[in-house]
């Protein structure tokens, strides 16, 4: 069992203000201060060590692996990784780094949460940063996620807005919470602008086969679409082959394909990973949530600049006030990690 | 349920058919010729890494597409000399042989590719074979499109079904590779060398599978990625039973699978999620078992298969 019940609460979903955060943030300073649970302070440059089961040329690893890049480019940390580790293996990297002494250890466990739980347990020295879908375990075990939910409401917009066929097309991975989440909001986004909009939904069952992921946006195409959303490389290949648009999902692929890729909802990890970094540093680190740093109001997460000669400057402007409006906590975005489903 | 028929009558759908076919017919070829000489080829899912890797970089690096699909093919059987040396002089198991040959190859491919590109964030690309403009065909209607849609190197697939469909059924050098792999014994009575001619075998069966995997890279797709190949060597595996072990029915096969595969991902957009979507991404793969239990009852194996041969031994 994922002990999750000593965990703060995962505030995957309502908004969160920065009183609400702070509360949260002192509360769990009080809390581990009452277990005596900090780790020590470290010394700059602290040793980080990260475990990935993809290469870092995949989309979402290269938000965390550019992250940590540029702590290590302002000094602040000594950087090791390992990637495309297989989630048999993982365990074994996870013990050796921390074994050999890593002060700070990021990665991804969402196929060994519990096993990855067991490591950090018996490391209590060692900082603990881990993208996963439970919560934190007490006392050196943080969670964070891609909230990007956020922007990806915007560039559903934006489809939504500039869709004429009103069909739009999304391939994806896998059906897990964290891809279902952004296509969630995506599509709630289209709505929003454009009720008559309807959905295809194909996932291909791999995070990186762009061959298929192409098939799959050809047979949405054949099929009317002309907005497809890029959960996975290939799709803009295909947007761009036959001439129609696409919209960008963690990375800013606009430069890729000029023309063809109209907005993107893009991952900062930065917010999350210095913020550990410090608290690594301070002897402050405790087991959190760092989701909340996911999202955009504290820079988690962007809408990519909108070119007004792709995006018409009234659909700018409506979708730069809903961005204010979410910023400042005035609109919130839903969190649902629902599978997403054709609506043809 | 009209939708799902009228997937059928869709030039694109068949377009995508051939497109998701061509890797696989390299495949399965490619594992035909070697099990024909008696070789069981497990290497087939690495050396479609490498092929994918070798040829994509060989482009990336200023060959012509040609030359990259040369080299693919190279490399593809430099991998078929290590598993023939491994399990035809030698005599060790093929499964693992093949296996092992399989992780090597894969590893290979990705160490090969982090050190040509230790720091990038996408994967670079190259220029990819284009789409065929054939002049009298290209304008027919229904037939125009599929072709159109289609490059040199899918036309290199189904020669290379034609070649070696003649060279097996019309040639000594075919009549060769079939005995060895049935009968061994024979072929060394006609004088002739069985770890020459396995050898050979295994060696132009893994440059096909090779040429597979350059289809993704240099075809298909325009870069190459960790993890691309996605388990379509294996499905050659499984297609050459259900192929009993010939070209033509392997090009059925293989275009079979292409279809279903083709088929599946446009009716995932018809039933306006009615049906998981995982039970669409079965189904090439539940018909690739259900192909199997059929066919493989009366599979007419080649008679030495996975038979190592020892001279003078009996």
């Amino acid at each position: 069992m994922v002990d999750t019940s000593e965990s703060l609460p995962l505030f995957s979903s309502g908004q969160i203000d920065r009183r609400r955060l702070l509360a949260l943030g002192a509360g769990a300073l009080a809390f581990s201060t009452f277990s005596g649970a900090a780790l020590a302070a470290k010394e700059k440059p602290i040793k980080v060590a990260a475990i990935f089961t993809v290469p870092v040329e995949q989309q979402w690893v290269s938000r965390i692996h550019k992250a940590l890049k540029a702590a290590e480019a302002r000094g602040d940390i000594t950087y090791k990784f390992s990637e495309n580790v297989a989630n048999t293996d993982y365990e074994r990297v996870m013990r050796q780094y921390s074994q050999e002494g890593a002060d700070l250890v990021v990665g991804e466990v969402f196929a060994v949460e519990r096993p990855a739980r067991k490591v950090a347990a018996d490391y209590p020295d060692t900082a603990y940063l881990m993208g996963s879908s439970f919560g934190p375990t007490k006392p050196n075990f943080s969670v964070f996620d891609n909230f990007i939910h956020e922007p990806s409401f915007l560039t559903g917009m934006v489809a939504g807005k500039l869709t004429k066929s009103n069909i739009i097309g999304l391939v994806g991975g896998y059906a897990i919470p964290e891809v279902n989440r952004l296509m969630q909001a995506f599509m709630e986004g289209a709505v929003s602008v454009n009720p008559d909009v309807k959905f295809l939904v194909t996932f291909i069952n791999s995070w990186y086969d762009p061959p298929k992921a192409k098939e799959a946006a050809f047979a949405q195409i054949d099929k009317g679409a002309d907005i497809l959303y890029a959960e996975r490389f290939g799709v803009s290949d295909a947007a761009k082959e036959r001439g129609i648009k696409a919209i960008g999902n963690v990375i800013d692929t606009a430069g890729d394909y000029p023309g063809t890729v109209v907005a993107s909802a893009l991952w900062h990890m930065e917010p999350t990973v210095d913020r550990a970094i410090k608290a690594v540093m301070d002897g402050t680190f405790t087991a959190e949530d760092y989701g909340p740093f996911s999202y955009m109001a504290q820079g988690g997460a962007s809408l990519a600049t909108l070119d007004p000669k792709l995006v018409p400057p009234e659909v700018i402007d409506l979708v730069l006030l809903k961005e204010k409006e979410i910023k400042d906590g005035l609109f919130r975005v839903n969190v649902n990690d629902a599978e997403p489903k054709s609506t043809m | 349920m009209l939708d799902a028929l009228d997937i059928l009558l869709q030039a694109n759908f068949w377009a995508a058919t051939i497109r998701i076919a061509t890797p696989l017919i390299f495949g399965v070829l490619g594992a035909l010729l070697c099990e024909r000489a008696g070789v069981l080829n497990l290497g087939i899912e690495g050396i479609f890494v490498a092929g994918a890797m070798s040829g994509w970089l060989a482009v990336y690096l200023g060959l012509p597409l040609w030359g990259g699909v040369l080299v693919a093919a190279l490399v593809g059987a430099g991998f078929g000399l290590v598993h023939g040396v491994l399990t035809v002089p030698l005599g060790l198991s093929q499964h693992v042989t093949g296996i092992g040959v399989t992780l090597l190859a894969t590893s290979a491919a990705y160490f090969g590719y982090r050190v040509a590109f230790p720091n990038v964030g996408t994967p670079p690309r190259i220029e990819p074979f284009p789409p065929l403009d054939v002049p009298v065909i290209g304008n027919l209607p229904f037939i125009g499109p599929i072709v159109g849609q289609q490059t040199a190197f899918t036309v290199l697939a189904f020669a290379c079904v034609i070649l070696v469909a003649f060279v097996l059924a019309r040639t000594p050098l075919g009549l060769a590779l079939r005995a060895v792999g049935d009968n061994p014994e024979a072929v060394e009575a006609q004088g002739l060398s069985v770890v020459g001619l396995r050898m050979g075998a295994v060696m132009a069966g893994s440059a096909l599978m090779a040429l597979g995997g350059a289809f993704l890279t240099l075809s298909a797709f325009n870069a190459f990625y960790f993890g691309m190949i996605n388990g379509r060597g294996w499905v050659c595996i499984a297609l050459t039973v259900f192929a009993s072990w010939r070209p033509g029915k392997a090009l059925v096969g293989a275009l079979l699978f292409g279809a279903l595969d083709a088929y599946q991902l446009r009716l995932q957009t018809i039933t306006g999620g009615a049906v998981p979507s995982q039970i669409f991404l079965m189904l090439p793969y539940i018909f690739s078992i259900a192909a199997l239990v059929l066919v493989a009852r009366r599979a007419d194996y080649p008679r030495a298969l996975m038979k190592p041969y020892f001279k003078g031994q009996r």
